[in-house]
């Protein structure tokens, strides 16, 4: 375990390598986030995720965000246990008919002010899964929707900007209340 | 003692003859067949049910031998295979809930998918209004002294799928947990019906996020055994190809996460990035970093990119490297192993009962693995070991996840090497005016089944089965006596899917 630890230390992190062209643009955006993130809310965004009804393909690129590839704890950008410590909800799938009453109640547990993000294809219109009699649709049909994050699932990424835009539209005051 | 063939004898046959037959029986074979699972003789693969008939796939452990039994039931019931075989109880409730067929004394005929939400009752039966109010869910009774519940879910702490566990506890210890499932229930079964095969492989394609390129695969190949196509020599490399990267994936993303729940951070750091490297292999190949929609039915949607076959070389050479100092470290931690040795045991008795696959059923006894014990190309002409243990606890878990990485490593060496030059795909042809095919193929999490039946080249039922069917329920067996702190360990180790269970 030393030596591992040892190891840790002296190699490069791994979030700047001799920047190829994907890493590079990771890292831009990485620190842009950041910075909006610093200078409207203090030090931290808080996401709360929840799963309303996802393949779960969506939850793996979310959590992928956490890897040290992408780590946007750096950033201030955390995952939290409750919805009563987020400012942002992460929602993802087809609302299904059995997470509706959940996603509500998560919502409702959610200080003012909030943000809502709707990653993945799902979580737009139902994507494929629309016109099911198990499903609602997407998000919007429920909870009031800040932005949408297409892809299924987004790749980090994508979702990296996608909160990039929506830090920059909170300073338009579009946040619900 | 009769074997499956003797069975099938008795039938009448049905359907195209596949891999696999297909027999219509009636009621005292079907409850014969009961009462082999009961006695350990066959294995439960599958329960399923269409708008007046139920079926019931069946292994024989010893021959490997499989055969489907379909009973017609006219009069809406049928007699319950979960009053012998527990294992079948979830499935013959979610049969109820979709399609209004009662199992006859069944000991559970609660509700399972459905959660009275659906404004529907039986969706793909006879579909009648919803209940007004149903009455609240009645969980199980457990009484004594002292004893506590514990909620929790269906929204859960982490970046999870939701689910509702009900822990009973006594001070730190676990008496009884009980699951209830349902909650990301999306209607697959129903959306498949009268779809194309083009959207139903899309659709199995999200029926597990984590499996994608597992339940592609297995409903591609019912689509081929249904329609008699044999695809390219290249596809079946490029598929096997496939489901090893979402298998090294995925256990690499696991083994750390398990760690983690151990608070072991460390492990999960490396682990993440071993991870990430496979899914940015995956993405630069083939064009997705999940490989979703690359398996289709007559082969694959898409050739392995230029240069991707060197970068997935070089994702190999560099988890050769890393991967056995962080073996080493999980093995050298005692503060780990206290967590993980004699934590969440699985008997073999029951893994064999409830015939679990994957790393579940290999950690307890059970050297069940669909790429040996069925052989399907390319799997048949590979070599790999199919490693098993016998503890049965988060440990043996683990070790399997690790000595799968290994064989995995190795077989996707062996499939570049070998990759055959030629097409990736062939045109699938419309077929007769009924078809039927059933395939099984080993996903990370074991085994996946696929039965669907065309008719002019639209599908008319497609059932799909998560191993974790058979899986959940042993979660709730293993945590008895562990304290509740050790509960995500277990859960981890096991990693049972939600949305393929529910569906
Ligand atoms: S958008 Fe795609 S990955 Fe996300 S939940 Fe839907 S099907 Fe799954």
């Amino acid at each position: 375990m030393r030596k591992l630890l040892f190891e840790s230390v002296f190699r490069q992190p791994l979030t700047e390598p001799a920047p190829s062209p994907d890493d590079a643009a990771v890292a831009e955006l990485a620190a842009a986030l950041g910075q909006a993130a610093r200078r409207k809310l203090g030090r931290s965004l808080s996401i709360r995720e929840v799963d309303a009804g996802s393949c779960n393909g969506c939850e793996l690129e979310i959590h992928a965000l956490n890897n040290a590839y992408y780590d946007v704890e750096r950033f201030g950008l955390r995952f939290v246990a409750s919805p009563r410590h987020a400012d942002v909800l992460m929602v993802t799938g087809p609302v299904t008919k059995n997470m509706r009453e959940a996603l509500e109640r998560t919502y409702h547990a959610t200080p003012n002010p909030k943000w809502v993000v709707a990653v993945g294809d799902c979580a737009r219109n139902g994507g494929c899964f629309a016109g099911s009699y198990a499903v609602v649709g997407g998000v919007s049909e429920v909870v009031p929707v800040d932005l949408h994050i297409p892809g299924c699932p987004p790749a980090p990424t994508a979702m990296l900007q996608g909160l990039l835009a929506l830090l920059e539209r909170a300073d338009t005051g579009a946040a619900t209340s | 003692m009769p074997s499956l063939i003797d069975l099938t004898l008795e039938g009448r046959k049905v359907g195209q003859y596949g891999p696999w037959p297909r027999v219509a029986v009636d009621a005292s074979v079907w409850t014969f067949a009961a009462s082999e699972l009961a006695h350990g003789r066959w294995s439960l693969l599958g329960l399923w049910g269409e708008s007046a008939t139920v079926h019931m796939a069946i292994m024989d452990g010893q021959t490997a031998e499989i055969a489907v039994v379909s009973l017609e039931c006219p009069d809406r019931k049928f007699p319950s295979v979960g009053k012998h075989h527990p294992p079948a109880l979830r499935l013959e409730r979610t049969i109820h809930d979709l399609f209004g067929l009662s199992a006859e004394s069944s000991p559970d005929a609660r509700r399972w998918l459905d959660h009275n939400r659906w404004s529907v009752r039986f969706p793909l039966g006879g579909r009648i209004d919803a209940l007004p109010n149903a009455a609240p869910y009645r969980f199980l009774a457990a009484e004594g002294d002292g004893l506590h519940q514990i909620a929790v879910g269906p929204v859960h702490a982490g970046i999870i799928e939701p689910g509702h566990f009900r822990f009973t506890a006594s001070g730190e210890t676990v008496v009884r947990l009980e699951q209830r499932l349902g909650y990301v229930h999306k209607g697959i079964d129903g959306l498949m019906t009268g779809a194309s095969l083009a959207r139903g492989v899309q659709l199995a394609g999200r029926t597990s996020g984590d499996s994608t390129v597992a339940y592609a695969y297995a409903f591609s190949r019912a689509a081929e055994v249904a329609l008699d196509l044999a695809v390219p020599d290249r596809a079946v490399f490029l598929r096997a190809l496939l489901a090893e990267l979402e298998r090294l994936a995925n256990h690499l993303g696991d083994i750390g996460a398990i760690c983690n729940d151990a608070s072991f951070t460390l492990m999960h750091a490396h682990c993440g990035v071993l991870r990430e490297s496979v899914l940015r292999a995956g993405g630069a190949a083939f064009g997705h970093r999940l490989m979703r929609d690359v398996v289709v039915p007559g082969g694959v949607s898409r050739d392995i990119g230029n240069g991707g076959a060197e970068t997935i070389q070089a994702m190999l050479d560099n988890i050769r490297l890393r991967f056995p100092a962080l073996v080493e470290l999980y093995d050298n931690t005692a503060s780990l192993q206290d967590r993980t040795v004699d934590t969440g045991t699985l008997t073999p008795p029951l893994a064999r009962q409830y015939a679990a696959g994957g790393y579940i059923g290999r950690a307890s006894g059970r050297a069940f693995d669909t790429r040996r014990t069925l052989a399907y190309p390319p799997y048949d002409s590979l070599r790999f070991d199919v490693p098993v243990l016998n503890e049965g606890d988060v440990n043996a878990r683990v070790w399997i996840r690790v000595r799968e990485v290994e064989q995995s490593l190795s077989l996707i060496d062996q499939i570049l090497s070998r990759l055959p030059e030629g097409p990736t795909c062939k045109e699938v042809p419309l077929g007769g005016e009924v078809r039927e095919g059933m395939a099984i193929v080993e996903g990370f999490r074991g085994d996946v089944l696929v039965w669907l039946r065309l008719r002019n080249g639209l599908i008319e039922r497609c059932h799909i089965r998560d191993p974790s069917w058979f899986q959940w329920p042993l979660l709730e067996a293993v945590i008895e006596n562990n304290i509740v702190a050790d509960f995500p360990l277990c859960n981890k180790s096991f990693n049972c899917s939600y949305s393929g269970h529910d569906l």
